[in-house]
């Protein structure tokens, strides 16, 4: 397997310590060296990589562009927040902070492309030049000449260049609509299990053996493989588990052979992680703490635990009026709230595409007129129209409990959904003793 | 004005600045056309410092109240900040991903309260744990560059000033281009703890300022809700990027719930946060300590008849649970009170109401005699009339006085008695029942008897129990008639102790037989000396010096109909012009009224759709009687061009305020949006 590595050009030595430096990304560093080809060759203009997130791709082609000391500049698209930005890095990288300086306020391709030129010719490339982009997709959203531009940098600029973009979309998202030169594409797959087992193993604790460790990961692994592929992710599990896994060896109640006592202590204890600190409902060092602390884990709520928000009385009835809104049809509301609607039946009343519960499709707008008249026919009392009335329909929709359909600036008949579920209104209307089930076409 | 110009245009003049307006000192807004002159000023100045105390005391009860929650997020954040600097090479440290650590800060929804929380968090931050810590609005940050710009120049503006303010050999920031990026913060924060180590190169740990070495970079999202979930993800991904550079803090600033932090970002995001939750005190229990400190006192002289506390409080759990919003309100009733009513200048401390009230003119004491509680005990004591009524005023003061000091500790009494029972007769909070005391005789109501009634069912001990909490309330009371009643409260306790248990329960199976035992004389005897304090205020003589009872004008300010406004002006414009001619009987417009209003009464007589000529000419009739003319003459209702602008420019007025639209189910009509009519 590690003879996989040759690329003419660069040291052998190099060549093998990055291949330690890469397991089980052999394959892709092998295509990647091929097509970079000897250090003085032209490359293709631009490189497009794409997999899932953390499959090592910028590991795998930092640590290529490191290791064999090849110049390069490695800029994350997420930070560059106008492209500007992202030209001066760039510049910084390759030639120094001259350049940088050079660029003019609010820089254009050209600019960038100019400056380019006129320190290229004073140092021209003896060997390929990288550009890697981090997070590609970014780049769609700033100037529409970007992307195209940078894929055929190499023509522009006339020199030893490529691009190499990472993301976790395929190209096919990426392709503008006035066409645009197709990079290369390289894809990198997902981990394996057998993978991900061989890569997490590698860091094992000093103080144990690494069979053990390597048992500890296979049974992670079994809990976790399920829910979680993310190589990061699990690593960091696998940190905050360990002590617990090997509390039975401290305490000398267990052997490191023991493989089944071991399996049968940490086994729940990981079922309970998943639920909780996995997803980040208890962070990370409260988890810390109470593996410390012995506690069970019902001690500690989690955030989705505290959903209960305690709201002032009118802004109650609003919420319910406009969950009634978004969730009845317009024609019903006859039926509702007046008091002598005659009798409509359901099968009657149906037409074909509200056959599906609408709570399945999900809130539908309303204009400001139809809440306004739900929430005086469920008021119980006479509301004047006042300003804080309306006002705190305002203060919904900042609290996100509201969102205002279309834009922010209509005056005139402005419409909202309603953002809550069920068991949330639920609760908001068992407080004001209204039962909005009564009330909703889906529940009839 | 003219210009030296020969030519035909338009000329531009700045204003003149001899013409100044004169303006007006706030004081003046109490003497001015008021009748008693003199005592203008001092009302202001009795208003002015009873504002300031109501100021000051809120203030420190928020202090108070927000002590804990500060103090646990401020052990959280020097835990972490501890942790960033104990970060060594171990295994576990190697291999966590490293997260951002985040204090979800659950605030409830009153946001206007939030400000004073966040200030004094930020204050006491900048105080103990690090310089850097910056808030931000989600307003300011529509997008990911406003925010990297708003936070970037925050921290290093305040880092420059502060190197001015302590050396000069400070670095600069090349001010021409700091480039709005992490990375350049990440330099700058560098070079400052360079400087720092230089400074202070001995002190190892602990610095100079009590911060520690590296302090923390703290960023404050006060309302979380309100940012962009794009912009929040993005930062929190570059912040991330640098944490083993930058030791960042984040405090998000919740006001619905914190599964809006799982709402808002993905997972992908939120696992490379480090989440704790810290959770403040509900609002309501916040209003209910502002209650007690600020209006269950005798200590202000100023108080707020039963109306008007409605008010304020129905405001309050109705519309905002804003504590802020209510002290905002309690400030107008002071206002309000010290202009309107000029005999507020006794309602100020003891000593100075008594001088006050000798130094009385003619004017204020005939206002006196006017008041309607005066007027009532006249009736009774027609002595009165013979005694000095300045002798007379001051004794009803101090009555008056002595009347709040009993009033309150009773109350409380009274509260701690019912508030434990079922279903809370006389209410669940103190301000209920105090609300109820002042409206009418509280033992006359049905509450009160059906509280009396589940006290009596209480078990003794429980009884007991209850009563000795009474007395604990009455103990620090020095007023004779507190003492007195204090003294009779313990008997009765010592009274209660001695009965046997035997016969407690021997007298249960009785109950129904014999209700006039000693048990239950004891009993209702004891409530009954808690309830001759509790007389309403409007029974006081003098009463209206210090209660302010116009409720009305307190909600028209506090909570204004707007829409009831406009209809008001537009059906009754003498309301708002108060010109005489407009003035007619309800129901019907003057035809001299303004084009709009009559525009607007006619349509009211119309149904759904408006033919606009038909409206047009109805408009013409009106207003061709306005004009006197004769109503069998040839031209009368005859639309003219200016009649037609008229009307064109009132329809395009009333479009403008919601009540007709432009339709297309019939040429030439307008649609109504509004029901009802004649």
């Amino acid at each position: 397997m590690l003879a996989g590595l040759q690329c003419p050009g660069y040291p052998e030595a190099k060549l093998s310590s990055v291949s330690e430096r890469l397991p089980c990304r052999e394959g892709q560093a092998g295509t990647l060296l091929a097509l970079m080809g000897e250090p003085e060759q032209y490359c293709f203009p631009s490189i497009f990589i794409y997999g899932h997130r953390a499959t090592g791709k910028s590991h795998v082609i930092l640590t290529l562009l490191k290791e064999l000391e090849v110049p390069h500049a490695a800029v994350s698209c997420v930070e560059c927040v106008s492209a500007g930005l992202l030209f001066e890095q760039v510049l910084l990288a390759m030639f120094g902070s001259e350049s940088a300086t050079l660029l003019p306020r609010s820089p254009s391709l050209s600019d960038f492309v100019r400056i380019y030129r006129q320190f290229c010719a004073q140092e021209p490339a003896q060997q390929t030049r990288y550009i890697v982009l981090e997070r590609a997709e970014l780049l769609r959203d700033m100037e529409a000449n970007l992307l195209p531009g940078l894929l055929r940098l190499q023509e522009l600029v006339d020199d030893n260049v490529t691009v190499i973009l990472l993301s976790e979309i395929v190209w096919d998202k990426f392709r503008p609509n006035t066409g645009c030169f197709e990079p290369l594409l390289l894809h990198f797959p997902d981990y394996t299990k057998a993978e991900l087992l061989q890569i997490l193993s590698l860091d094992s604790n000093p103080s144990y053996s690494p069979e053990l460790y390597s048992s500890y990961i296979n049974i992670l692994l079994g809990v976790f493989y399920s829910v979680c592929r993310d190589l990061r992710e699990l690593r960091h599990l696998a940190a905050l588990n360990f002590p617990k896994f090997c509390e039975p060896l401290e305490k000398g109640e267990a052997k490191e052979s023991d493989t089944h006592k071991l399996w049968r202590n940490i086994e729940p204890h990981l079922k309970r992680a998943m639920q909780t600190v996995y997803l980040r409902e208890v962070s990370s060092v409260q988890w810390e703490q109470q593996q410390m602390e012995e506690k069970e884990a019902t001690a500690l709520r989690g955030l989705s635990a505290h959903a209960h928000v305690e709201l002032p009385y009118y802004s109650k009835f609003l919420l319910i009026a406009a969950y009634l809104a978004s969730y009845n049809p317009a024609r019903t509301d006859r039926r509702f709230f007046l008091k002598h609607h005659g009798k409509i039946k359901k099968t009657n009343f149906l037409k074909k595409h509200e056959k599906t519960s609408n709570h399945l499709l999900g809130p539908k707008p309303f204009p400001l007129d139809r809440l306004l008249a739900i929430f005086y026919s469920v008021v119980d009392s006479r509301v004047a129209p006042t300003a804080s009335v309306f006002s705190q329909i305002s203060s919904l929709v900042t609290l996100q409990l509201l969102t205002q359909v279309g834009h922010d600036d209509q005056l005139d008949s402005p419409k909202y959904k309603c953002a809550v579920s069920l068991d949330f209104i639920s609760a908001i209307s068992r407080t004001v003793s209204f039962d909005i089930v009564r009330y909703l076409y889906d529940f009839l | 004005m003219s210009t030296s110009s020969v030519s035909k245009g338009c000329f531009v003049f700045k204003p003149g600045s001899k013409k100044r307006k004169r303006t007006v000192a706030v004081d003046e807004y109490f003497t001015d056309g008021s009748d008693d002159c003199g005592n203008g000023r001092e009302r202001f100045n009795i208003c002015q410092t009873l504002w300031e105390k109501i100021k000051m005391d809120t203030e420190v009860l928020q202090e108070e109240l927000n002590t804990k929650i500060l103090d646990s997020l401020l052990d959280f954040i020097k835990r972490c900040t501890s942790s960033f600097q104990s970060r060594t090479d171990d295994w576990t440290s190697h291999m966590r991903a490293s997260e951002i650590p985040t204090a979800a800060l659950v605030l409830g929804v009153n946001v206007p309260d939030h400000d004073v929380t966040f200030q004094s968090l930020s204050e006491l931050l900048r105080k103990s744990v690090t310089p850097f810590a910056v808030s931000v609005q989600a307003k300011e940050c529509a997008a990911l560059k406003n925010l990297m710009q708003k936070v970037l120049e925050r921290l290093m503006g305040v880092g420059v000033t502060l190197e001015d303010d302590e050396e000069d050999t400070g670095i600069h920031l090349p001010h021409k281009k700091v480039s709005c990026s992490v990375s350049a913060l990440s330099q700058w924060y560098k070079s400052m703890m360079k400087t720092r180590a230089i400074k202070s190169p001995d002190k190892t740990g602990g610095s100079e300022n009590g911060f520690s070495q590296s302090p923390p970079i703290i960023v404050i999202f006060k309302d979380f809700e309100a940012f962009n979930p794009r912009v929040l993800q993005d930062f929190i991904l570059i912040c991330n990027r640098y944490i083993q550079e930058l030791p960042f803090i984040f405090i998000f600033g919740i006001a619905t719930s914190p599964s809006t932090i799982q709402h808002m970002l993905p997972h992908s995001v939120s696992s490379l946060l480090c989440i704790e939750l810290f959770q403040s005190l509900p609002c309501t229990q916040h209003l209910a300590t502002v209650i007690d400190k600020l209006i269950l006192t005798s200590q202000f002289p100023f108080k707020l008849s039963s109306k008007v506390l409605q008010v304020l409080v129905s405001i309050f759990l109705y519309h905002d649970f804003s504590v802020r919003n209510f002290v905002k309100g309690l400030q107008l009733a002071l206002l309000e009170h010290f202009h309107s009513q000029p005999l507020s200048v006794l309602c100020c401390g003891k000593n100075e109401a008594l001088l006050y009230a000798q130094k009385l003119s003619h004017q204020d004491v005939e206002m006196v005699r006017q008041l309607p509680s005066f007027m009532s005990i006249l009736k009774f004591h027609s002595m009165l009339v013979l005694n000095s009524l300045t002798e007379v005023c001051q004794r009803f003061l101090k009555d008056l006085r002595k009347y709040h000091k009993n009033y309150y500790p009773v109350l409380k009494c009274l509260h701690s008695l019912t508030s434990s029972l079922p279903k809370y007769p006389l209410g669940k909070q103190i301000r209920e029942l105090h609300i109820s005391c002042m409206e009418k005789n509280v033992w006359e109501t049905n509450e009160y008897e059906s509280a009396m009634q589940l006290l009596r069912l209480l078990a003794k001990d429980e009884l007991v129990l209850s009563l000795r909490k009474c007395a604990d309330i009455l103990k620090p009371d020095k007023t004779k008639k507190m003492k007195s009643a204090l003294q009779q409260l313990e008997n009765y306790i010592a009274k209660f102790e001695q009965l046997d248990s035997k016969y407690f329960f021997f007298f249960f199976f009785f109950f129904f037989l014999n209700s006039t035992t000693n048990y239950f004389k004891i009993c209702s005897s004891a409530i009954s000396l808690l309830r001759s304090y509790l007389t309403p205020p409007e029974l006081q003589p003098l009463n209206e010096v210090c209660y302010y009872s116009s409720s009305g004008v307190l909600r028209r300010h506090l909570n204004a109909t707007p829409r009831t406004s406009i209809q008001t002006a537009l059906s009754h414009p003498f309301y708002y012009l108060q010109n005489e001619s407009l003035k007619t009987d309800a129901g019907t417009v003057s035809n001299s009224a303004p084009d709009i209003c009559i525009a607007y009464k006619l349509h009211l007589e119309c149904g759904r759709l408006i033919n606009l000529f038909d409206w047009l000419e109805a408009y013409a009739t009106v207003t061709s009687a306005a004009e006197g003319k004769d109503p069998d003459s040839e031209d009368f209702g005859k639309v003219d061009e200016l009649k037609h602008a008229r009307f064109i420019q009132a329809v395009s007025e009333l479009e403008f305020l919601g009540f007709v639209k432009s339709t297309k189910q019939k040429t030439d009509h307008v649609a109504r949006l509004t029901w009802g009519g004649c």
